[in-house]
């Protein structure tokens, strides 16, 4: 893997092109996932010596037989101590090609809403499976969390192939099975890849031992994934974050609208409707910095003035004219509840849209879904972890698109009024 | 189109994050070490409310054994963006009785910053406090949230951290409480010194490799000071280093470079295998010296 570091060496310009992928792991221990996330760090270099060196020393004085690579990603003093990962764990590293942002979840029931918090930002999710122990609860557990979060692109990771003779056979009754859930998942982009993250096979180089696979490696695929997050495919949606007003002598007048575009592109001269109000004006001058732009697209933070003096405030949404979003204060939603305390249907919660914030009050609960078997069950308690279809009612209205439409404008958390600790995840239906 | 590249992903998060900040928060402050992190995110701060000035003051933590360069950098850059800077004199709260120094050979303010920055926090009554911390520093790190809670004694709680979705952040509090805010989370060593180059941002000297009187300790080189006790053994000699990362002197290690600039800089990174914190006396304290700092409210 050195040629990594010689081209990047040697044109250092190279690097500056790369673009960003973000994916998440879900997995218990047993699956693998630590060793194969120590893989991929390890075989793009981005393990250091040090890193290497503290965790050597951390596995003796534990009395592991090994080098205990598990240690890289559990960061918590709790965490070593128990040997579990409680947490989201961030990391990072680059290829010449691309960089990337892992994020390692645990996989087990309890630790759901962890797995909802690694999927929201991905673009794509690595699902492992035991070669040995084939499509269980938890691999329906974890798609099933990944199709909730709509994320793009599934890589399904057949891991511990050498344990099975590295058997085409195994590998294609573990695809069959996955596909079974496929179609009524609404998955819409799933990879099958038979690895070993152990031995190395088809990680980053292809595999000897499994002449009969002819896809790509796992790193291949990683680097040419098409980036989806970006969301510049969506109706253009720019929630207005902060209003910039210098009321200087040298720009008196100017009043910009900043924020991040979620999604599409806008340009100068574009007819923009501002919603709730429905006013509408011209896109006058976009830029970020100092720097003028004639177009700006989705993920960019930017500026806007417009060419009409209307009333704009933060938690405001500048859209298309002719492309508005829907207004409304009645939404059902998916929702994964993240509190010990359970949801209290009737309750006031603080609402977090993109820049919105109000009160809410839950109407009532739809269904639970059971995320091992993808059944609607009649409402019981929502708890910690559970998946629940709900209707809410807000006190403002909200600018919103369906989820599947837009992760940006179809996302919203609650907010217990009393703790101020964040309770839930919601996804608009 | 043209395709995004991860710096321009990088930039627009941080610009996110920071624009949140002072839209959620009354009183928020930046917090500049005179490190390269926190001069991006000074010069990030700039470009998201630009034509408007920063709108929140910079902070700094001042152990009074700085690199002199670290001083001039700061006040040129403070009057180039007309930013206001507030600073927080450990050497004060060492005289006033308010922390004791450490004694010995490794003797480092580097703790007593603590209880100096919890309270300038206090007196200031900022309730946000922006830092250039990234995931990939050290290990504690890898699981802070962008948005992370502070209990009215500034501890964190890393076991009972709120969730952070999509690109949502809470940052409701009771009274008392304050946040501490990482916008370049995200970002690598190498994200870091890519983007000083793509931007050209002007760094402090002691980044680029100069010839300085230093002593080895423990295999590393530090720079010798009138403030720096030597053991027995230890010879100062004059070498051509540089410095990774910028704390204050004492715990700051030296490499040996010949890296004259921006681009010297990326190829040594590319080609190096010890991470920059390999060169911090402080985090050798032990395996989980940074979350234990970090509890007590140390950035």
């Amino acid at each position: 893997m050195n040629h990594i570091k010689e081209k990047q060496m040697s044109n250092n310009n190279g690097y500056l092109d790369m673009e960003l992928l973000r994916f998440t792991t879900a997995g218990s221990v047993d699956d693998g996932k630590s060793t194969l996330i120590g893989r991929l760090l390890n075989d793009s270099k981005s393990i250091f010596e040090d890193q290497l060196e503290a965790i050597k020393t951390a596995s003796q004085k534990r009395g592991n037989e090994f080098v205990n690579l598990a240690l890289l990603t559990d960061g918590l003093k709790a965490e070593r101590e128990q040997g579990i990962t409680i947490d989201v764990a961030y990391r990072y590293f680059a290829t010449p090609k691309r960089k990337f942002i892992i994020a390692d979840t645990p996989g087990h029931i309890q630790y759901t809403r962890n797995m909802v918090t690694g999927a929201s930002t991905a673009d794509a999710a690595l699902i492992l499976i035991d070669s040995r122990n084939g499509v269980l609860e938890q691999t329906h557990r974890h798609t099933i969390i990944a199709s909730l979060l709509g994320i793009p692109h599934i890589v399904v990771c057949v891991n511990k192939m050498d344990m099975v003779d590295f058997s085409q056979e195994v590998f294609d009754k573990i695809c069959t099975d996955f596909n079974k859930m496929k179609d009524f998942l609404k998955l819409k982009d799933v990879h099958f890849i038979p690895i070993s993250a152990l031995k190395g096979d088809n990680v980053v180089n292809s595999s000897e031992n499994m002449p009969w696979y002819k896809g790509p490696t796992l790193m291949n695929l990683l680097e040419t994934l098409p980036v989806s997050h970006q969301q510049i495919d969506c109706a253009a949606r720019y929630p207005v974050q902060y209003v910039i007003r210098p009321i200087s002598a040298e720009f008196p007048d100017y009043r910009g609208f900043a924020g991040r575009i979620a999604s599409g592109s806008f340009h100068v001269g574009q007819e923009i409707m501002v919603q709730p109000s429905g006013l509408c004006s011209k896109i006058k001058h976009i830029h970020f910095g100092k720097q003028d732009m004639q177009e700006a697209h989705s993920p960019l933070s930017v500026s806007m003035e417009l060419e009409d003096e209307i009333d704009i405030s933060r938690g405001d949404m500048i859209v298309p004219k002719d492309q508005p979003a829907q207004v409304g204060n009645e939404v059902d939603m998916m929702m994964c509840w993240m509190n010990q305390k359970p949801l209290q249907v009737g309750g006031k919660y603080c609402l977090l849209h993109p820049h919105l914030e109000t009160r809410c009050i839950v109407k009532e609960v739809n269904y639970l879904l059971d995320v091992n078997t993808f059944e609607k069950k009649d409402s019981a308690e929502v708890v910690l972890n559970s998946i629940a279809s709900v209707k809410i009612k807000t006190m403002k209205p909200m600018v919103y698109d369906k989820y599947e439409d837009n992760r940006i404008t179809g996302s919203l958390v609650l907010v217990d009024e009393a703790t101020n600790e964040t309770v839930a995840a919601g996804m608009i239906l | 189109m043209e395709k995004t590249t991860h710096l321009q992903v990088l930039e627009a998060e941080a610009v996110y994050v920071i624009r949140e900040v002072a839209a959620q928060f009354q009183n928020p402050v930046l917090l500049f070490s005179g490190g390269k992190d926190s001069i991006v995110l000074t010069y990030l701060a700039y470009k998201a409310f630009y034509p408007a000035k920063i709108p929140f003051p910079l902070l700094h933590i001042d152990t009074g054994h700085n690199f002199p360069e670290t001083i001039e950098y700061r006040d040129n850059l403070v009057k180039k963006l007309g930013a206001t800077l507030i600073v927080g004199s450990v050497q004060e709260a060492i005289d006033k009785g308010m922390v004791t120094e450490e004694k010995g050979y490794n003797a480092s303010r580097n703790l007593l910053q603590t209880a100096v920055l919890l309270d300038a926090l206090e007196k200031n009554k900022f309730d946000a406090a922006m830092g250039g911390a990234r995931r990939d520093e050290e290990k504690a790190r890898a699981k802070e949230r962008f948005f992370s809670h502070r209990d009215e004694f500034g501890q964190w709680d890393p076991k009972n951290q709120r969730p952070e979705l999509w690109n949502i952040f809470n940052g409701k509090k009771h009274m008392g409480e304050h946040f501490r805010v990482f916008p370049i989370s995200n970002w690598t060593e190498m994200d870091v010194w890519q983007y000083i180059l793509q931007e050209n941002i002007e760094m402090p000297s002691i980044y680029f490799s100069h010839r300085r009187k230093v002593f080895k300790r423990d295999g590393m080189y530090l720079a010798a000071a009138p403030f720096m006790k030597l053991k027995p053994d230890e010879k100062v000699e004059e070498l051509t280093v540089r410095c990774r990362t910028i704390g204050d002197v004492s715990c700051t290690g030296m490499v040996l470079s010949e890296a004259h600039n921006l681009q010297d800089i990326i190829d040594e990174i590319a080609a190096t295998r010890v991470t920059e914190r390999g060169g911090r006396a402080d985090d050798k304290r032990s395996e989980s010296a940074m979350e234990d700092r970090k509890r007590e409210g140390y950035f």
